[in-house]
């Protein structure tokens, strides 16, 4: 058999990656290299380079083909000029910046707070250090002490070499904010490192893993690059083993105008497990609706979508993808909108969306204050968006019993639930999901209270940083929550970690296979189909979503066979 | 190397002074001129900034949730970490600013060999430190204005009984004098012994906390220990603020050593990372509601930007679309 290669996790041996030593090395960190030599020595922790395609098709700076272990970054001749230009022009657009930038006490709370500090150890991986590599920058060119007195009072030069440290550690961020809890000015990292990964992208420096995603979605309207009948087929697919588990038929309604609502949801739960077992949900969820209470909704070819790695781009390119959702709310002429499980996405869908596409909603003639017409519930707080939360929606459902649950089918699964960072840190959407899932498993213990909540931890792969090249980043920043995965196993027999995020669904499952390994993931729609009784389905259901026996059906013969 | 150089810039600023008031008289300088000049860049230095840093819009509405939101009816809203309104952001910002409500999240994670690999421990030493170094530093403050005021206050007295009840020494010592004290070494206690802070601190981060430890032990020692001529020094002080400023005779070298770092605190103040004083009130991530998707938040340079619409969408893949009988606009 082959070695292993630095984008499996068999190449990482859990001692090895658990040697933890947090003592800072004697060099001061302005002083080291990121040569070649340095990326290729950490290969497994950098993310291959966007291809120039994509960067030609968005129309985006400097399109070029190149790799951090080249010599020669291919940069534009006056890439300093930009640089500063990109750092004075942001400094005038955001106001966070310059408090950010100018606030800062190095009082060292934030330090231990970061994932790939607490997995590695790797002092720029403190997020005050990581915010003094663009400080630093800022310091030496926009600030009176540190235009005399530069590196005495923590300045530096702006040098390629800056550029090449800047591009390692900007893509060791998943900008989820946990910092930002326990600072006592409350400085955002991911505000800083969205603007380090701007300054980057003006050079043309970028990452495929997430570039390749925004140019797709410009284009076909997901990540994914599914293209309109791809989107069909998968749904019909899902649909078939909706029968197969329920014996019922759903409904694909794609792209009906006149639709009750829109449903837009991460790409990822077309195409991977166990996402795609929550797409599953969804769809016998919005066909139980309407055949008990008439509720219409639809899917989008157009906004196949809702998830949005522009956040990990640019503002720019942020708003280009996000566009498509208005837009399309209002072709079709639905009333409201839904958001699926996602974590990114909400953050995009409730601190940006308005702000950005707002203007999109003008014209839009059936547009409503989201109010659910089977419960009467009105959305009250998704007033000006009109786009709510998949669970603000179930879980409305099932406090007003309009949903028949039979939990004992999940008595199998002892459940926990990894808050994700944006919904947790940037909406603070925290009851709606844990109801959602107490009322479909009897059995659910929640991880260790620094571990959940507003201080729930990332699971490493956030912000566009998922991809197997990045394994051991994505391990070592994964070790907190697998940590606290196998806590709770040890502890209360906990099998299922459940979670409303298409990438954590993704990555969480690399982070429990190797931390946790008896856990596996779930989507909460995921246990919310497999529990709801729906109307006309087949007596006794034998298996569930996964088409795995359910307890007791083992031998059960495959009537479809 | 930055504790050093901050130590001897705090020591040269005291020689300076001792050398300038003791051997060259120079009373009038470091009495007088240098306070002027300190007090219009404080308050010149501390406007600009805030200017400068209001000037700059708030394209988005950030904050950063620490509760869970408004929503459904019979979720309960947690108002305080997650403000849904202006009464919750007023709540949230005096908890950050009065007592310090982030800090005293605080945990300190660590690798453990056997068990549970990773653990987190509550950690209040910072938190502490920090309420201590500035409630005292407030107070003690406060109680100074006892020195531009004539006569001096009711309150102000009163402050100062509060703050000596312990009735120890004379004249008696005040429980702020040693939490400023307390405080300040602590912090840079903290600050030298942690491997990974003295890996991020510079020279910027020790002077003030050397500066302000003088200013603190300066001050003890005047009280305590070298008695100057307290009615000469407010003869002085009274001058200042009256725009009459006089130089007596027979103020201690001592008064001139503690007014002059109080001289430099100030002038070094609002072109430092003090000026968090000013900025925590400015942070998008805790001076905002959450209602984002109630209230629309206008960003005054909204990007225009190139859109993909419907219709371009359908051109390129319209037959795709017919073929797998999705309707489309245009048949």
């Amino acid at each position: 058999m082959a070695d292993p290669k630095p984008d499996t996790m068999d190449y990482y041996k859990h001692d090895e990656v658990l040697d933890i030593d947090y003592t800072p090395p004697s060099e001061n960190w302005m002083d080291i290299k990121y040569d070649p030599a340095f990326y290729e020595r950490r290969a497994g922790s950098w993310i291959y380079t966007t291809k120039k395609q994509h960067i030609e098709y968005l129309g985006m700076p400097n399109p070029h083909d190149w790799s951090p272990t080249d010599e020669d970054w291919g940069l534009p001749d006056n890439w300093k000029e930009i640089i500063f230009n990109g750092i004075r022009e942001r400094l005038d657009k955001y106001r966070s910046f310059k408090i950010f930038m100018d606030c800062c006490v190095r009082c060292g709370a934030c330090a231990d707070k970061c994932h790939f500090y607490i997995g590695g150890g790797d002092p720029k991986n403190m997020p005050v250090l990581r915010a003094e590599l663009l400080r630093s920058i800022y310091r030496n060119d926009f600030t009176m002490a540190g235009k005399i007195l530069g590196r005495l009072v923590g300045g530096r030069k702006l040098t390629i070499n800056v550029i090449k440290e800047w591009f390692y550690y900007f893509y060791q961020c998943t900008e989820c904010r946990r910092c930002s809890v326990f600072c006592p000015y409350g400085i955002d990292t991911a505000e800083v490192t969205m603007m380090g990964r701007e300054l980057l992208h003006l050079l043309g420096l970028g990452v495929n893993w997430i570039m390749q995603p925004v140019a797709s979605c410009y284009r076909t309207g997901n990540h994914l690059g599914i293209l309109p009948h791809g989107l069909k087929d998968t749904l019909e697919f899902f649909a078939e083993d909706i029968e197969d588990v329920t014996g019922i038929e759903v409904d694909i309604p794609i792209n009906q105008k006149g639709a009750d609502i829109l449903f837009a949801t991460p790409s990822g739960d077309f195409l991977a497990e166990p996402g795609t077992f929550t797409c599953m949900g969804y769809m016998m969820l919005f066909h139980e609706l309407k055949e008990r209470y008439g509720l219409t909704y639809t899917w989008s070819t157009y906004c196949s979508e809702a998830g949005n790695f522009g956040l990990f781009t640019s503002k720019e390119a942020m708003k280009r993808l996000n566009a498509k959702i208005y837009t399309e709310a209002k072709r079709l002429g639905v009333k409201w909108i839904i958001g699926g499980e996602c974590g990114h996405m909400w953050r995009v869908l409730h601190q940006y969306m308005d702000t950005l596409n707002g203007e999109i909603k003008e014209g839009w003639k059936e547009a409503e204050e989201p109010k659910s017409p089977i419960t009467g519930t009105v959305f009250e707080n998704a007033k000006s968006t009109k786009m709510i939360h998949i669970t603000e929606f179930t879980s409305d459902l099932i406090k007003h019993g309009k949903l028949k649950l039979d939990p004992s089918r999940n008595d199998h699964l002892n459940v926990t639930f990894h808050d994700s960072c944006n919904p947790a840190r940037a909406m603070g959407i925290f009851e709606e999901p844990r109801y959602v899932i107490k009322n479909v498993c009897k059995n659910f213990h929640d991880m260790p209270p620094n571990t959940i909540r507003e201080q729930t931890f990332c699971c490493g792969g956030g912000a566009g940083l998922g991809t197997d090249e990045n394994m051991e980043m994505r391990l070592r920043g994964g070790l907190p929550r697998g940590n606290a995965v196998k806590y709770v196993h040890d502890k209360h027999g906990v099998n299922k970690l459940a979670c409303m995020c298409a990438i954590d669904r993704a990555t969480l499952t690399t982070v429990c296979e190797y931390w946790a390994p008896e856990v596996d993931v779930t989507g909460i729609h995921e246990l919310v189909g497999n529990a709801m009784v729906m109307k006309g389905e087949k007596e006794q259901r034998t298996k569930d979503l996964r088409l795995d026996p359910l307890p007791g059906f083992e031998d059960a013969e495959d009537d479809d066979v | 190397m930055n504790v050093l150089s901050s130590l001897v810039v705090v020591l040269a600023l005291i020689l300076v002074v001792y050398l300038g008031v003791d051997k060259a008289g120079l009373t009038a300088l470091f009495g007088t001129v240098l306070p002027y000049v300190a007090i219009v860049l404080f308050l010149g230095g501390f406007i600009y900034r805030i200017l400068y840093w209001a000037k700059s819009p708030v394209p988005f509405r950030i904050p950063t949730t620490c509760g869970q939101q408004k929503t459904l009816p019979w979720i309960k809203p947690n108002n305080f970490d997650n403000p849904h309104n202006g009464f919750g952001v007023f709540v949230r910002m005096v908890l950050e600013v009065l007592f310090f409500r982030s800090l005293f999240r605080n945990t300190r994670t660590q690798i453990v060999k056997d068990g549970p690999k990773v653990g987190y421990a509550s950690n209040y030493w910072l938190w502490f430190l920090a309420i201590a170094f500035h409630w005292a530093f407030l107070i003690v403050f406060v109680r100074h204005l006892r020195f531009f005021t004539e006569p001096i206050p009711e309150w102000i007295l009163g402050l100062q009984a509060v703050d000596g009840f312990i009735e120890y020494g004379v004249p008696v010592f005040y429980i702020t004098s040693v939490l400023l004290v307390v405080g300040v070494a602590g912090l840079l206690v903290r600050r030298l012994f942690s491997s990974q802070l003295r890996y991020i601190s510079l020279l910027n981060d020790y002077f003030p906390l050397f500066l302000i430890l003088g200013i603190a032990l300066t001050g003890v020692l005047l009280r305590h220990y070298v008695k100057t001529d307290i009615v000469s020094v407010k003869e002085m002080t009274m001058g200042l603020i009256s725009f009459s400023p006089v130089n007596p005779e027979g103020v201690h070298v001592m008064f001139y050593i503690h007014f002059f770092l109080v001289t430099c605190l100030f002038a070094y103040f609002p072109f430092s990372k003090l000026m968090h004083l000013g900025g925590v009130f400015l942070s998008p991530t805790r001076n905002l509601a959450n209602n984002n998707r109630e209230v629309r938040h206008i960003n005054p340079w909204n990007p225009k930007v190139k859109l993909h619409s419907y219709a371009e969408y359908e051109d390129d893949f319209r037959d795709k679309m017919v073929a797998a009988g999705i309707p489309v606009d245009k048949e």
